[in-house]
């Protein structure tokens, strides 16, 4: 199994900062944000954009998390027991402007199946989607709006974003199989 | 992902399977707290409810999980079946597997009527309920409240008070609560205490203050009207007496106690309205636990196929 670094901490850190400060750009209401961590790494990732948000902007911002498990497409394929972490909305998404938070954009159908969960907490007034990492290799027409690092992935390889809050440290690394 | 295809009873069923449920109707109670309560886990899944005996807190229980599940359900009940025109049990539950169906709950007066139905339908079959036998899903969702009450269940001292004889909730209680490593002790009417179940390793004791003065949680059992004034129960008031759960008996007792019920209650008999409609009493939170962990159970046994298909 080979490897490579993609991003260490420190850049890790600017392009949590670069995309907390796009997300304001972009979103001339603030006041109506809000973030939604998709369990897990999409989790600390909010966080984090939440105190951004805090320190560039001065403004707070409601965090909710989602745990997919439950509108998951393949569960007549699962082996194992399910690892449910918890959605946690305590707010109404009626009229906000959602941000979907994850850490890595692949297939798609994370994103699909936290849209199915957001729609049950209210009609949102949008919803965007910010990711620290595309690999590429859609299977349904979804594209994030805010993404931290294009990496463009051929089979065999895979991105593994680690984040200090769930693996004792931040990184974003590739591996991949053979030579 | 569950060790066994069906669930039929909680009698050595494996304590790491009986947790996964209950850690999973955790995860659902948050469901049922969003303003629309459905997940679409078992879409395209179709589940028979084959109640043979009358019901109405489980058979509602059971149809709510399903919806809110997604799933599709057909309800069947004995009184208004072919069985009154004389079909056999079998021929009844072969007729609707061919229809293709994923899951079976049955309720049937006849214990061990579940494990039966498993002969000769391939569908996963949840009990609710075999005659005297057992209500895993009763004993799920109050093991679930007791955890929900007291954040463990290792160690904790339970007695179920009544009619243990004819209680099915009393025999899977007792079978699903040793295995999550508590205590239970059984107190009732000395012949309404079955003699075997001191070989099921729980004690006996039919002096309730001294019981109440050792519990942390009372699982209080109905008294089944049916048969009061019979030789097994001469009268009423002896039993409200020596076995009601009264508001005076539990006032004289300083500890803290929690008080459940499975019911339906029989107010003035086993328990007074005082105790069911107060502070210590979980009976309410047992129902909504009802729904959490029948879809955790039908979400862990519908979920998948397992390939070698053991009971």
């Amino acid at each position: 199994m080979n490897q490579k670094q993609l991003l260490d901490e420190k850049r890790l850190g600017q392009t949590i900062i670069r995309l907390s400060h796009e997300i304001i750009e972009k979103n001339t209401t603030p006041g109506d944000i809000a973030l939604i961590g998709i369990h897990r790494r999409g989790v600390p990732l909010a966080k984090r954009i939440q105190n951004q948000l805090k320190s560039i902007a001065q403004i707070d911002v409601p965090l909710g998390t989602v745990d997919i498990t439950f509108h998951r497409d393949d569960f007549r394929e699962r082996l194992v027991m399910p690892q449910i972490k918890g959605t946690e909305i305590p707010f109404s998404l009626d009229g906000k402007i959602v941000i979907l938070i994850d850490d890595v954009l692949f297939t798609g159908r994370t994103i699909r199946a936290a849209m199915d969960v957001l729609n049950a907490f209210g009609r949102a007034a949008s919803i965007q989607l910010a990711v620290l990492v595309d690999r590429g290799h859609r299977e349904m027409p979804i594209r994030a709006d805010f993404v931290g690092k294009n990496i463009p992935t051929h089979e065999g390889e895979h991105v593994s974003v680690l984040i200090q809050e769930v693996d004792k440290k931040d990184a974003v690394i590739l591996t991949w199989d053979g030579e | 992902m569950l060790t066994h295809k069906h669930l039929l009873g909680l009698e050595n069923y494996p304590s790491k399977d009986i947790q996964a449920i209950i850690d999973t109707a955790f995860q659902f109670r948050e469901v049922l707290d969003r303003p629309i309560k459905k997940v679409p886990s078992l879409q395209g899944v179709t589940i028979v409810n084959l109640f043979f005996e009358n019901s109405t807190r489980t058979r509602i229980s059971f149809e709510l999980a399903q919806k809110r599940l997604s799933a599709d359900t057909v309800n069947f009940s004995a009184s208004s079946s072919s069985l009154k025109k004389g079909e056999s049990f079998k021929d009844t539950a072969q007729n609707i597997e061919a229809m293709k169906i994923d899951a079976v709950v049955m309720r049937h007066p006849a214990p061990g009527a579940p494990l039966h139905l498993t002969q000769f339908i391939d569908a996963v079959v949840i009990n609710a309920g075999d005659g005297t036998h057992e209500h895993p899903t009763q004993a799920i969702l109050d093991m679930m409240s007791l955890q929900e009450k007291f954040g463990k269940l290792a160690g904790l001292k339970i007695a179920i008070v009544g009619d243990i004889l004819h209680s099915r909730v009393a025999l899977s209680n007792i079978h699903g609560l040793q295995s999550m490593g508590a205590e239970v002790t059984l107190c009732g009417p000395t012949n309404l205490i079955p003699s075997f179940v001191e070989d099921l390793g729980v004690t006996v004791n039919s002096n309730l203050d001294e019981v109440m003065e050792w519990a942390d949680a009372l699982n209080v059992l109905r008294i089944q009207r049916e048969r009061m004034g019979s030789a097994l129960l001469p009268s009423v008031r002896e039993y409200r007496s020596l076995f009601g759960i009264t508001e005076e008996r539990l006032a004289n007792h300083k500890k803290e106690i929690v008080i459940m019920h499975p019911g339906p209650m029989n107010r003035g008999v086993e328990i007074d309205s005082q105790v069911a409609d107060g502070g210590q009493a979980i009976i309410l939170d047992q129902v909504l636990n009802g729904v959490a962990s029948r879809m955790a159970i039908l979400y862990l046994l519908c979920g998948e196929k397992p390939e070698d298909g053991n009971a």
